[in-house]
């Protein structure tokens, strides 16, 4: 299934291809300024401007190349290396500029792969050599060859000859800057991404989660390293012109950050991360199309990091919103179960022979305010666990109410004999482990323990463990 | 005409000295007040192994000053730090929380805020402050070049500095104040966190006290070289001098030797090819680092083979 669908995104990629042949003398969307943002975005969505099928294709292209990639350097831990990786570029842009004094993107690519590859080896040759700490190394190989870069710009914009347009959209990204040769690199690249990844899934999955293991069963693990830092330097420079230097990083990260919030299979993590990427990348393209001349590369990591929110906040295993829910539908839970075995240790005390328990007898014996003890008695009788008579005060359990009392009951004692005859555990010992083992114990443990126990009629302290036998003997078939 | 220029030792040597010194005096003052309370504070970040909370701090702080900007319609130092703490802080809970609250590493949880800050920022900026004199470029470069222009600061009718340098020369002093104050407490507890905690020391408090000066730092050199630059200005002093000596306070004197240089280094650099100076400096600095580097590796080669 997993290959069908990266087989499918293959066939995209050629279709994409085949159109920015056709779209090589694209018109540039800066040409035209004087608009509304409403016809912008009615030019944009009708996609007859070549120029906004350049954009799109390109950010279509980085979005899948660095969600892809972005997701192994979230599980491996190296989101720094992204950043370090897109920052050392720059100087490799400015020289490969200076090569032919065009924006030839070839040029650029070798040059700016090459500073990114070296800053990468740089980091690593520090900290092997010094006793610098690897956070040091970052920093530092980040910002010199930054620097470095910021210097080579600035020589280059006072030169007089330098054709330089479009070279100072490498800060902050243009997408309507780029031109169909770019388009045909960055398929490329994207192509070889998906092979690597699709041919070398099982190796670089085996790479990420336990390296050693990889060494051991003969996976060349070094240069599939080496391969993956390649391809990474690759998909940074490619979508450079679109999100800038400055912002690159984000593109990696964010997207990858959000989709490892969504699921625990590497497959299906590198699937939603590409389709982050893309939509980010659109979604970018299209809010800095809207108004004339903004930068392209914030907006993508503004929709990037939007995402990212939204997996943060809502995913179901991992989110915040669902895990405060689960805890508090669970809290509310153990709380009616703290409130019914109450109700029965007091029919208990008076030998089952009083019809109800009042809310005064219950707050008494919880050593609770009438208040609190009435909004208890309220919660599960909206359960439907008492009936209970607000006027009088008086709770009556029903049959489920009894039932779910009885096994409260029974969960707690079955523990504390458990603990006290298996366990060795003094009797003074028990209560409070048992408090909280009676809310977790299933049917099926307790069949286990009752069996291990022989049966028991009573409990440690002498009280009888009650029977739910016949109740739930009577709900099965 | 050859892309780097020729060298002119009477214009790159000789003239910002003498002719020119009106305003290259001002600009390797403010780079050597920039790149000492930057080293100083950074020293401090290399010994703590958190050298890349400089890195999303000084990203993070952008859209405060953005919004600080915006509101205020005034480029006052005092509104620009508060905006920026206010971001600082911001950014440092965020990352917590992103941390805490979910399976997302420390490192992406650091990624993905700062850069979501930093393009909020940007946003900002290009949006509505496009015209007025905080653009995106600055943001990059800083203004370095431009700081022997400004109007001079006058106290008590008697001129002053140029006010970006007074202000810096406050931040320096300030710096250098609770760094004598402070000493030792920053000393035992970048060393050793558990002895600190046994002498009644609180390393929480120092540790959020440094991230304030560290903001401040940051603020005050923003404007000089840039959001990117900041980054270099705070580890390349500490790192240097960590691979060459062994001591805190030969590291801290060390790093004042590194930032003059820098500044007078860079200074003449940007003369000659004609760029950013702040890029210069760095760049002055990388080479510092360097030439630490291969003498410290040079060194213990050496000691190995008398061993």
């Amino acid at each position: 299934m997993k290959l069908g669908a990266n087989r499918a995104g293959l066939g995209i990629f050629l279709l994409l291809l085949i159109l920015s042949f056709a779209n090589a003398e694209a018109a540039r969307i800066g040409d035209i300024v004087e608009t509304t943002p409403m016809e912008q975005a009615a030019r944009f969505f009708s996609l007859s401007d070549k120029a906004v099928q350049l954009a799109l294709a390109g950010s279509v292209l980085l979005g899948i190349s660095c969600g892809l990639l972005g997701a192994f350097l979230v599980v491996r831990k190296m989101a720094l290396v992204g950043d370090v990786l897109s920052h050392a570029v720059l100087p490799g842009v400015a020289l490969g500029f200076l090569w032919g004094m065009t924006k030839n993107p070839v040029a650029i690519l070798i040059g700016a792969t090459a500073a990114g590859l070296l800053g990468t080896f740089t980091v690593s040759l520090i900290t092997r050599t010094t006793r610098l700490k690897e956070d040091a190394a970052l920093g530092l190989v980040l910002a010199s060859f930054f620097a470095v870069g910021l210097c080579l710009m600035g020589m280059i914009q006072k030169l007089p000859t330098a054709e330089k347009s479009g070279l100072d959209k490498f800060m902050f990204g243009q997408a309507a800057a780029m031109s169909g040769a770019d388009i045909t690199l960055m398929s490329v690249v994207t192509i070889l991404t998906c092979l690597l990844v699709i041919v070398f899934y099982k190796e670089l999955l085996v790479i990420s989660f336990d390296a050693t293991f990889a060494r051991t069963t003969g996976i060349p693990v070094r240069l599939l390293h080496e391969a993956f830092m390649l391809l990474l330097a690759f998909s940074v420079v490619i979508a450079l012109q679109a999100v800038g230097v400055v912002l690159v990083s984000a593109m990696l990260i964010t997207p990858a950050a959000a989709a490892y919030l969504l699921t625990d299979r590497m497959h299906r993590m590198l699937i939603l991360s590409a389709i982050f990427g893309v939509l980010a990348g659109v979604a970018g393209a299209f809010f800095s199309f809207l108004g004339s001349n903004l930068p392209t590369g914030p907006f993508m990591v503004l929709a990037a990091s939007t995402i990212f929110a939204g997996a943060f906040a809502f995913s179901p295993k991992h989110g915040v919103v669902p895990r405060w829910w689960r805890r508090r539908v669970k809290g509310d839970r153990i709380g009616r179960e703290n409130t019914l075995k109450a109700i029965y240790q007091v029919l208990e005390a008076a030998d089952f022979k009083s019809e109800g328990v009042t809310t005064a007898e219950l707050a008494k014996h919880r050593h609770n305010t009438l208040e609190t003890t009435l909004r208890d008695a309220r919660k599960i009788a909206r359960f439907k666990l008492v009936d209970f008579d607000d006027v009088r005060g008086v709770m009556r359990l029903t049959n489920e109410g009894w039932r779910q009392a009885k096994i409260i009951v029974r969960n707690h004692r079955l523990w504390e004999l458990y603990l006290t005859s298996r366990a060795n555990y003094q009797l003074d010992h028990v209560h409070d482990d048992a408090e909280r083992m009676e809310h977790l114990l299933g049917e099926d443990t307790v069949r286990e323990l009752e069996r291990r126990l022989n049966f028991p009629q009573t409990d440690p302290h002498g009280r009888v463990i009650p029977s739910v036998r016949e109740t739930t003997t009577s709900r099965e078939p | 005409m050859s892309f780097i220029p020729e060298f002119n030792f009477q214009k790159v040597f000789v003239a910002p000295w003498t002719t020119d010194f009106a305003s290259f005096g001002w600009i390797v003052l403010m780079g050597f007040l920039v790149t000492l309370a930057c080293g100083l504070v950074g020293n401090f970040l290399v010994l703590r192994k958190i050298s890349m909370v400089g890195d999303a701090t000084s990203h993070s702080i952008l859209p405060g000053i953005a919004v600080a900007f915006l509101i205020s319609q005034s480029r006052h130092p005092l509104i620009m730090f508060a905006g920026a703490l206010v971001a600082g802080v911001v950014a440092s809970v965020l990352i917590e929380i992103v941390h805490r609250r979910s399976r997302i590493k420390e490192d992406a949880a650091i990624g993905v805020v700062f850069s979501t800050l930093f393009a909020v920022g940007v946003v900002l900026i290009s949006l509505y402050a496009a015209d007025v004199d905080l653009d995106a470029d600055c943001v990059l470069y800083g203004e370095l070049v431009s700081v022997g222009a400004e109007p001079r600061a006058i106290i008590a009718g008697i001129e002053l500095a140029p006010m970006s340098v007074c202000i810096m020369g406050v931040v320096c002093v300030g710096v250098i104040v609770l760094l004598l104050l402070f000493y030792k407490e920053l000393l035992v507890t970048s060393f050793d966190p558990a002895l600190a905690i046994t002498l009644g020391l609180r390393p929480g408090v120092i540790h959020y006290g440094l991230m304030c000066v560290l903001s401040l730092v940051i603020v005050s050199a923003f404007r000089s070289v840039g959001a990117i630059l900041v980054v270099a200005m705070l580890i390349l002093p500490g790192a240097t001098a960590f691979l060459l000596v062994q001591r805190l306070p030969a590291m801290l004197w060390l790093s004042v030797l590194h930032s003059i240089l820098c500044a007078i280094g860079g200074m003449h650099l940007a003369v000659w090819l004609n760029c950013s100076v702040g890029a210069a400096m760095v760049v002055t600095g990388t080479l510092l680092f360097v030439l630490a580097w291969i003498f410290n590796s040079q060194g213990r080669v050496l000691r190995r083979q008398n061993d």
